[in-house]
């Protein structure tokens, strides 16, 4: 059975392609030197449109109605600017009641592209760009310890980490939020009020690693404009063994969030990246691997969701689980030396 | 040994979903085709494999262990078709639920006609409407413009205009999608698929044609005010769906190709398997199909004269769970539930089940949880397809469902259950049937597949279901009565084959059990109460009437329609431990 890999690793080579919704002009060059939050791509779209009925406010046909307009696909009009004039004694004009840009012309009938809005595609990571992609994004690489998370918020910074957390269980509260903390990022533990949320906004702070969110806060964790990556899950779930080892040990150094979505059918995922210098290209980590004694792997439901293990042995056949149903399992020694029956499909691997 | 009227070929159907992949073999055994045997393997539409076609392939290596024989070769490839060493397969079809719900553009003329049957159709697939478009719309068309551009749609559904009525108002509701589909960039541009006056389609072809990334035409779902005609554009949808699937999944253009085009949505497949069934089998009252998946809630009913569709993705029991919140409380969700669960518990489960779709409950707790969403999710999707249910639908009382035999259930969450009496409650307390029918489990999951392998071989779907490859759990006795906890509401009779007999004295509130194997059938006599009704009328019993029997038997449900659920929690999860137990659920 394929087993995908949830990736906690110390040192390893990260490839990550970064690409525009929609084309667009890419401003990094191959071999170019980025940091997390730099511009490597941008484009622009309208976000609204306006449509003139030039034929019915001269009180003419659609066929003199575009022999009357003077504007062309592609002008750039300024407000108030004139798009037709009437004929007569006291001709009626149709102005653009906005600034924008002429996109369509036809039928008698105008239609403008208005407050036009820039994306720009930031790298997400600090690292080198080893390809372009014309019109559409770049490829990143960089190497440097990875822990990947299971939600984001959406947003995109770096800066020096520092540990909150005295054990994988901690509650990040909101007293915790003082002043020299400012401008950091937070190993917080596990969300569960808004308010440390709130403070860490106050502070400002650059970035918050959590271990799990109550789902009622994830609507105010949204709002927040600083990155979140939550590492395990919803509710009250510590944080997974390995993620904290690697987390808790890596403070004052420099780290980079990339809370995007997780996204199952691109693959994006939250990711925190904690960039080391090398000699050398430490391995790039495989997406799949496969289920065998020995493997460390990470539960990813009930009993023990979240916890760190070992598989001990695959089981033959079908096995009944204390649910009733029959499926193929393993035996897992626990990071806490508990030995549990978990179904193959319940499991991630650690790598 | 009978004699042979097929011509051998086996039959190798996938069904690609969104948590696991299934291969199943069909074979000519003793002249008759018959359910061989099935692989099943994670599904691969996702990330990190994001390729279907490896799921395929590590489902059909799962059945190549059963089988002990070759159906892939050295390089992976579907032996096509069968060789004389007894490798391969003549044929394969393949079914696709996999994937997120396609967003859709619905656009109609009148919101209560053309508009309303454009929504029902787009029901028929995995779609989920991200706008509505009509005449009686406020919005300027710059302002239906950018909320297209806004939206995205991969799909735009449109229907309006009688067969020889007017055609400019179809034409001004095209103009915003025609413009807007010019400013979205090609990769992105919808598929179009016009239901509507077919005197428009030059039209339509030369307003949208060269904008939407396909454009497809079916006969008018609307001909006439008062008349409402889908299944032809439900084939045509369906065919257009696949094509935005291909677009979408990685690998099913191999599966498809492999297939020979024989591709179909999984429930649109289903639909097919239900309409061919009601036809065959059908009787005075409806035949009901239910179907609890990862990707969506699907029912397909089938009755005299008309078939009923209906995908509820945000019914899903998978990555669509927290969304299910939108349309129920936890309340209502926990109501099923055996055990004192938290609310906020209950909130973090659909979260992280949702995350990961493919996990099963390994713990008590989760598994009652499971069944309660199952139970919820199944309870919200029948309220809404009874609204599209036809008005001349055999029933009892208007605000419950119609009568339905044979009631036929399938989905991981049903089929995987670890005791028939488990799936049996589920359906008992979502669905809600009324009076008697018969309850099969489809527990290889095989009424898409057959609905797939029907396109290449008719005869194929008709011997496999009468060859036993499903679960009968058995007959069920449903009447509509509301009476005191307690209270005798009718008396029951079973005749053996062999002459013995046994009877049972329903009372409100309770759920009893008379024994009938898998195989066996029986005469049943009921005589009911004032006030009871089970389909022959109102305090109208039944004199030997013939049932089989099944997993369970023959099971009366005295619990009152609509299921009347104490208010106190204590009792209520005492009562439905009660009738777990009465139906040996555990």
């Amino acid at each position: 059975m394929i087993a995908p890999v949830h990736h906690v690793t110390g040192l390893t080579t990260i490839v990550r392609e970064r690409l525009l919704p929609v084309s667009g002009n890419v401003i990094a060059r191959i071999q170019q030197k980025v940091t997390t939050g730099e511009v490597v791509a941008e484009t622009r779209w309208a976000r609204e449109h306006v449509l003139l009925d030039v034929a019915r406010s001269l009180g003419v046909s659609p066929a003199t109605a575009d022999r009357l307009i003077k504007c062309q696909v592609d002008d750039q009009l300024p407000a108030s600017a004139e798009i037709a004039m009437g004929k007569g004694l006291f001709p009626r004009s149709v102005r653009a009641p906005r600034e924008g840009r002429v996109v369509a012309v036809g039928g008698g009938q105008v239609l403008l592209e208005v407050g036009e809005s820039k994306f720009e595609l930031r790298a997400g990571m600090p690292g080198t760009v080893v390809q372009v992609i014309p019109n559409r994004g770049v490829v990143i690489q960089s190497s440097g310890g990875l822990v990947q998370g299971v939600w984001g918020n959406g947003r995109i910074d770096s800066g020096l980490m520092v540990n909150l957390m005295q054990s994988p269980d901690s509650v990040l509260t909101p007293y915790r939020a003082d002043v020299s903390l400012r401008g950091s990022i937070l190993l917080g533990g596990m969300i569960q009020h808004a308010e440390s949320l709130q403070a860490l906004a106050e502070l400002p702070a650059r970035g918050l690693i959590a271990s799990s969110i109550v789902p009622s806060l994830l609507a105010k964790a949204r709002e927040m404009r600083y990155p979140i990556v939550v590492t395990d899950g919803f509710g009250s779930v510590p944080m997974n063994s390995a993620a904290y080892k690697l987390l808790s040990t890596s403070a004052k150094r420099e780290v980079a969030l990339n809370a995007e979505s997780t996204d199952r059918y691109s693959g994006s995922r939250p990711e925190i990246i904690i960039p080391l210098p090398t000699t050398s290209e430490p391995p790039i980590p495989s997406e799949t691997e496969s289920f065998a004694p020995g493997s460390q792997v990470r539960m990813r439901c009930a009993p023990a969701m979240g916890r760190i293990g070992s598989i001990l042995s695959i089981k033959p056949g079908l096995t009944t689980l204390p649910s009733g149903l029959r499926a193929q399992s393993a035996e897992v020694k626990l990071d806490n030396n508990e030995i549990v029956i978990v179904p193959l499909v319940n499991m991630e691997v650690v790598g | 040994m009978p004699t042979s009227i097929v011509t051998g070929n086996s039959l190798l159907a996938i069904d690609v979903g969104a948590a696991n992949t299934r291969a199943v073999l069909f074979d000519v055994i003793e002249g008759e085709y018959r359910f061989v045997a099935s692989g099943v393997a994670p599904s691969t539409a996702e990330s990190p494999v994001r390729d279907v076609s490896e799921g395929a392939r590590h489902a059909i290596q799962s059945l190549q262990g059963i089988l002990k024989k070759n159906l892939l070769d050295m390089s992976r490839g579907l032996i096509l078709p069968s060789q004389p060493d007894g490798s391969g397969v003549d044929s394969l079809v393949v079914t696709v639920s996999a994937g997120s719900a396609v967003r859709t553009l619905v656009v109609g003329l009148l919101k209560d006609v053309s508009l309303d049957s454009a929504r029902r159709l787009t029901e028929s697939t995995y779609t989920r409407v991200v706008d509505f478009i009509s005449l009686g719309d406020h919005r300027k068309p710059e302002q239906q413009i950018d909320s297209i551009l806004r939206t995205r749609p991969d799909m735009v559904v449109i229907a309006g205009g009688t067969d020889g009525g007017a055609s400019r108002s179809v034409q001004k509701l095209l103009d915003p999608i025609g413009l807007a589909s010019y400013f979205l960039p090609e990769e992105k541009r919808p598929a179009v698929l016009y239901a509507g006056n077919g005197k428009l389609a030059e039209e339509v072809k030369s307003l949208v044609g060269s904008l939407s990334s396909y454009l497809h035409f079916s006969s008018n779902i609307r001909p006439s005010l008062d008349t409402e005609d889908i299944p032809p554009a439900e084939s045509e949808l369906a065919q257009m769906f696949i094509k935005i699937r291909k677009k979408q999944l990685k690998g099913l253009d191999v599966l498809d190709n492999w297939a020979g085009g024989h591709t179909l949505p999984t429930a649109y497949a289903t639909g097919r398997m239900v309409r061919f069934l009601s036809n065959v089998y059908g009787s005075q009252k409806g035949l009901l199909s239910v179907d609890l998946g990862a990707s969506s809630t699907v029912i397909a009913a089938g009755f005299k004269n008309k078939s009923v569709l209906k995908v509820y993705p945000q019914f899903g029991q998978g990555e669509n769970l927290p969304g299910l919140l939108n349309h129920t409380s936890t309340e209502d969700i926990l109501r099923w539930s055996t055990l004192d669960i938290p609310p906020a518990t209950l909130v973090d489960y659909l979260h992280q089940k949702a995350l990961y779709p493919a996990t099963i409950p390994a713990t008590k707790e989760d598994l009652v949880l499971a069944q309660s969403v199952a139970k919820q999710a199944l309870f919200l999707a029948m309220q809404s397809a009874k609204r599209d249910f036809p008005r001349d639908a055999a029933i009892i009382k208007p605000t419950l469902a119609p009568l339905f035999d044979p009631i036929i259930a399938g989905g991981a969450t049903l089929s995987d259950a670890s005791r028939p009496g488990q799936s049996l409650l589920l359906l008992l307390d979502s669905v809600q049937p009324v009076g008697i029918a018969t309850v099969i489990l489809d527990q290889n999951n095989l009424m898409p597949l057959l609905g797939a392998a029907g396109s290449v071989n008719n005869l194929l779907p008709v011997q496999v279901l009468e060859s036993g490859a499903f679960l009968s759990i058995g007959t069920i006795i449903c009447p509509v009565v509301s009476a005191k906890y307690g209270a005798s509401i009718l008396k029951a009779r079973i005749a053996y084959e062999n002459g013995a007999e046994a009877g049972v004295d329903l009372k409100y509130g309770f759920l009893e059990i008379l024994p009938l194997k898998s195989g066996e059938t029986g005469r049943l006599t009921i005589q009911v109460g004032r006030g009871v009704d089970i389909g022959f009328g109102l305090g109208r019993g039944v004199k030997g009437l013939p049932i089989s029997g099944g997993a369970l038997g023959v099971v009366f449900d005295g619990r009152g329609r609509p299921l009347d659920m104490p208010s106190d929690p204590v009792r209520r999860r005492e009562l439905i431990k009660k009738w777990n137990w009465s139906l040996g659920g555990g």
